[in-house]
């Protein structure tokens, strides 16, 4: 588990939206920082056999941290940065798509 | 297409000086990175983190602010966010910013791609809150963030050290550190004692941070000769035995747990390029072949920094600079006068920077049983494949990784071998009784970084880089079809 | 003593020619310059397809699947072929005439494999497709399999029955024994020279430059084939698509991935022996496959890849015996569709070394239809 060592205040944040839970983080942080330090460590599960999976190297090598960011899944959470309203789910197994 | 004459791929200190040095000679470089704000890893948010305290990151952090600083008074053209995703020997550039696809051309290039964590496969290593030290770096620069007790942090090498001394100057608490190394690598270092030193600054710094860790009472276990990350669905202990108690397993519960084992070269690019690449059998990873300049043996292509073989941040920007010193000469903006007058002293600079390295090698080289796990052990997170997997095809008379790739899957998942590359190589080669150069390497693939179908459709356009329109489908000539 | 086979080339047709050698009693021996399957043989679509062949291909195609049916019981796996189909989609009533003038071709030829979809039923069968395609030619039957795993069957097969494989062994020149025999000099210190009676020319990619040693005239090109495969997407897709007015080979795999290929061509390097691929063309077959299936946009590609492969000006393989030589047998030029036939190729090559008249018709396969005044022989001049 991780956390802000100083807890942001409220200027510097900005709202977005996991699993449909309202999470204040740092304006500037990515993804998978902000998910981090709001106390998720689960972000996916593999394709398969669709065991948890978090981030592993925060450095966009190792596509553990795969997100559906806005409707879009199978995104790199610590290669995009959060904004206001966003909407966040964890990406389960292989993405879906919808012909 | 167009050409620019010199492109700089990735803006830690090694690209960076190599842009610094390309613009003091007046030609203005383009430099790519990924990332949103340059550093690259080891400087990482240096202009943007929030942990403004200079002593929490230590001095080496801050040595990077001039690098930063000259990226911004115009010289340089310097493109953050933008992914390279492809690469040729005719110098053509995949770029992606945003949204965009787009080939250009460079007439010559500097590779500054840097390293990565060494894969640390142990039972459980895909367990959620299971990283490398690496990445809680990342975490604690850019955004004050810090993993939460019960933390252990195992493996071996200075990174982690220095991980855990920054956490316990943030006030962050760390129940363990699980220590690696085996007891032989201490005879071995001492036959590089010389170089130590002459490296005395590095050697003094580290005796440091360990003083720091011991009065900080963090407890520290030697020669873990087993670890075991366990839990359900998520870590939740770690187990572990030492030499010194071969017969006791030891726990201890831990929601993080950070691996390091110190760090290797990024090959992707020169490896997708076909470069040579020799086996280091001192730093246990591939290196590509390059001269005392950085060049490789691809024309118009130069590597700087840790993706040619570790040697850390001042050395990088050292390489950075005499990098770009050859690509200035080899576009005849520097003769060979200035180039000797140029380089001279650089060299000397890196030889006495670099004088450490061997017994840092020796000292922190992994233990075979941390590099070929047992049969269990997972080794391509990507597609889950085992060790055994790999060991069981090996059987098969399969030889070399390439061919394994298409029986298993395994480095065929969306990092490309990143994470397993290194192990399979090994546990190949000696399966096989082969050398791990006979046994080699992946053999890589653009595009280096996934892009969507709709991304590498747009770049079919062929207009000018910047000029692009919308563009419908185009028609396609029929061809004959393929099976 | 058992007649000595030399087969130069380790890809799927040579594969394929050892084990039926070697279980006719032939002493073989497999000579490639790098590893089974460097090339198209281990990379390529791994179509399984009667669908739009060639005329003078339809009963060796015929004959092929049938093999591929009984493959496992041939040579112990069945190489991960599927029977899942294979559909080339009209996106306009002028394609679709051209699909329904071809579709009575075939059934003038005698076949009954290609049958006609309407609008309705390809979007009974493709869901995925879009809107505007206006109905399909397709081949219940015909499918996909895994080209590595196929060429690792047949090749650990024809070991099996006796055949040698040596790999990293470069033939670098060739000459007659007393025109009784062969004589292969290559470039490995263990294998200095080899010999044998008969000389089985499957180098692919490499043919030509073979072919042309021998004195034997060939208008073969090596191409590299590229490949794109998709990450891992839920499954939507079943048959195989191609497209009548696009280079298109499109499939779903089993483990979600979506493989794109369709005979568009990379680049060969300038050592010949490794290739690249072309990504303004690439963009133009993805763009391709984004018009039949526009809701793939936002799937990431994993990775590109290139084979090396021989294509002829004709598109026809060369398959039967030297039009100069005697004991030598070309297998070659299967211009990025001979992966199905690969089932079938072997049993006409083992015909033709027996001596005996094969079964199927290869008359249109002749190296003799490349012939004008021939080349310089390299044969007979070793180094």
């Amino acid at each position: 588990m991780f956390a802000y060592l100083k807890q942001p205040d409220a200027r510097e944040t900005v709202t977005i939206e996991f699993e449909g839970r309202a999470l204040a983080v740092r304006e500037g942080d990515t993804v998978a920082a902000a998910l981090l330090a709001s106390g998720v460590d689960i972000f996916r599960s593999t394709p398969v056999s669709e065991s948890p999976r978090g981030p592993w190297c925060m450095m966009g090598g190792c596509f553990d941290c795969l997100l559906e960011i806005d409707g879009v899944p199978n995104r790199q959470g610590c290669q995009i940065t959060v904004s206001e309203g966003m909407t966040v789910i964890r990406q389960q197994g292989a993405r879906r798509i919808s012909p | 297409m167009r050409t620019i004459p010199l492109a700089i791929i990735g803006a830690g200190p090694a690209g960076m000086a190599a842009a610094a040095t390309a613009a003091r000679y007046g030609l203005k470089p383009v430099l790519f990175d990924e990332q949103p704000a340059p550093g690259g890893q080891i400087y990482r948010a240096l202009e943007s983190t929030p942990l403004r305290r200079p002593e929490l990151l230590g001095e080496d952090y801050w040595h990077g602010k001039s690098l930063v600083q000259a990226l911004r008074d115009g010289a340089i053209d310097y493109r953050p966010g933008h992914t390279v995703w492809q690469l040729n020997r005719d110098g053509e550039v995949g770029l992606l910013a945003g949204d965009r696809a787009e080939l250009i051309r460079a007439e010559r290039i500097v590779l500054a791609t840097g390293a990565q964590e060494r894969p640390f496969p142990i039972p459980g290593w895909t367990l959620p809150g299971v990283m490398g030290a690496g990445a809680a770096q990342v975490l604690l620069k850019t955004s004050g963030v810090a993993a939460q007790a019960p933390l252990v942090l195992a493996g071996s090498g200075p990174l982690l050290y220095l991980v855990a001394a920054q956490y316990s100057r943030a006030g962050a608490a760390v129940a363990a550190i699980l220590e690696t190394t085996p007891r032989e690598n201490f005879r071995h270092a001492a036959g590089h004692i010389g170089g130590a030193v002459k490296g005395w600054r590095y050697l003094r710094k580290g005796l440091s941070l360990l003083k720091e860790l011991k009065r900080a009472g963090i407890r520290h276990e030697h020669q873990v000769t087993e670890l075991h990350a366990e839990g359900n669905g998520r870590l939740q202990h770690v187990r572990w035995r030492t030499a010194a108690r071969p017969d006791v397993w030891q726990q201890c519960d831990a929601t993080t747990l950070l691996l390091h084992h110190g760090v290797v070269p990024n090959v992707q690019m020169t490896r997708a390029l076909g470069g040579e690449h020799d086996w280091s059998e001192a730093q246990l990873c591939w290196c590509p072949r390059r001269d005392s300049l950085g060049r490789s043996d691809i024309e118009g292509f130069f590597i700087a920094g840790d993706g040619g073989g570790i040697g850390g941040a001042k050395s990088a920007a050292l390489q950075g600079e005499l990098a770009a010193l050859a690509a200035l000469a080899s576009l005849d903006l520097l003769d060979d006068v200035a180039l000797h007058r140029e380089t001279a002293p650089r060299h000397r600079a890196l030889a006495s920077e670099l004088a450490i390295r061997p017994f840092l090698d020796a000292l922190y080289r992994p233990g075979d049983r941390w590099r070929r796990p047992a049969d269990e052990v997972i080794v391509c997170r990507c597609e889950e494949v085992s060790a055994g997997e790999v060991r069981r095809v090996a059987k098969l008379g399969c030889s070399g990784p390439n061919q394994m790739k298409s029986f298993t899957r395994c480095g065929m998942g969306p990092c490309q071998g990143r994470l397993c590359g290194l192990t399979v190589s090994e546990i190949l080669a000696e399966e096989t009784g082969q050398s791990i150069e006979q046994t080699g390497y992946y053999r890589l693939r653009p595009p280096f970084k996934p892009i969507t179908l709709g991304q590498m459709a747009s770049a079919a356009d062929g207009t000018d880089y910047g000029q692009r329109q919308q563009q419908g489908s185009t028609a396609v000539v029929t061809e004959k079809a393929s099976s | 003593m058992k007649p000595r086979a030399l087969v130069v080339g380790g890809g799927l047709h040579g594969a394929c020619a050892a084990m039926h050698l070697a279980s006719s009693g032939f002493d073989v021996t497999v000579i490639e310059k790098q590893y089974a399957g460097r090339h198209a043989s281990g990379v390529n679509a791994g179509g399984v397809r009667r669908l739009g062949r060639h005329p003078a291909e339809i009963p060796l195609a015929v004959a092929a699947l049938e093999r591929w049916q009984r493959l496992e019981a041939l040579i112990g796996d069945n190489g991960g072929f599927h029977a899942c189909g294979q559909i080339k989609v009209a996106e306009n009533v002028d394609e679709m005439t051209a699909l329904e003038a071809r579709a009575a071709q075939v059934r003038e030829l005698g076949f009954d494999h290609e049958i006609l979809l309407s609008r309705a039923e390809l979007r009974r069968r493709v869901p995925a497709i879009a809107s505007h395609c206006v109905g399909a030619l397709a081949c219940d039957g015909d499918g996909a399999a895994d080209p590595y795993r196929t060429l690792t069957a047949w090749r650990r097969r024809s070991q099996r029955k006796g055949a040698r494989w040596l790999e990293g062994v470069r033939v670098t020149n060739i000459e007659t024994i007393r025109s009784e025999g062969w004589r292969l000099w290559t470039d490995h210190s263990d294998f200095r020279c080899l010999e044998g009676d008969w000389l089985i020319n499957c180098a692919g990619g490499w043919a030509g430059e073979l072919s042309q040693w021998l004195g034997e005239r060939v208008e073969l090109e090596p191409r590299a084939l590229m490949m794109t495969i998709t990450e891992r997407i839920s499954p939507f897709l079943v048959p195989v698509i191609g497209a009548a007015g696009r280079a298109l080979s499109f499939k779903q795999r089993e483990n979600g991935t979506v493989m794109i290929g369709g005979g568009l061509f990379g680049s060969i390097d300038t050592d010949g022996e490794s290739s690249k691929v072309n990504f303004r063309r690439l963009a133009k077959n993805i763009e391709s496959a984004l018009a039949l299936f526009p809701f793939m946009r936002e799937t990431k590609i994993i990775r590109n890849w290139t084979g090396i492969e021989g294509v002829t000006i004709d598109g026809l393989p060369v398959l039967g015996n030297s039009a100069r030589y005697d004991r030598l047998i070309h297998s070659f030029g299967y211009s990025a569709h001979g992966f199905q036939l690969s089932a079938i190729t072997g049993e006409i090559v083992r015909d033709l070394a027996c001596e005996r008249e094969p079964k199927l018709p290869i008359t249109p396969f002749a190296i003799q239809r490349f012939d004008t005044p021939r080349s310089t022989a390299r044969a007979g001049h070793a180094t």
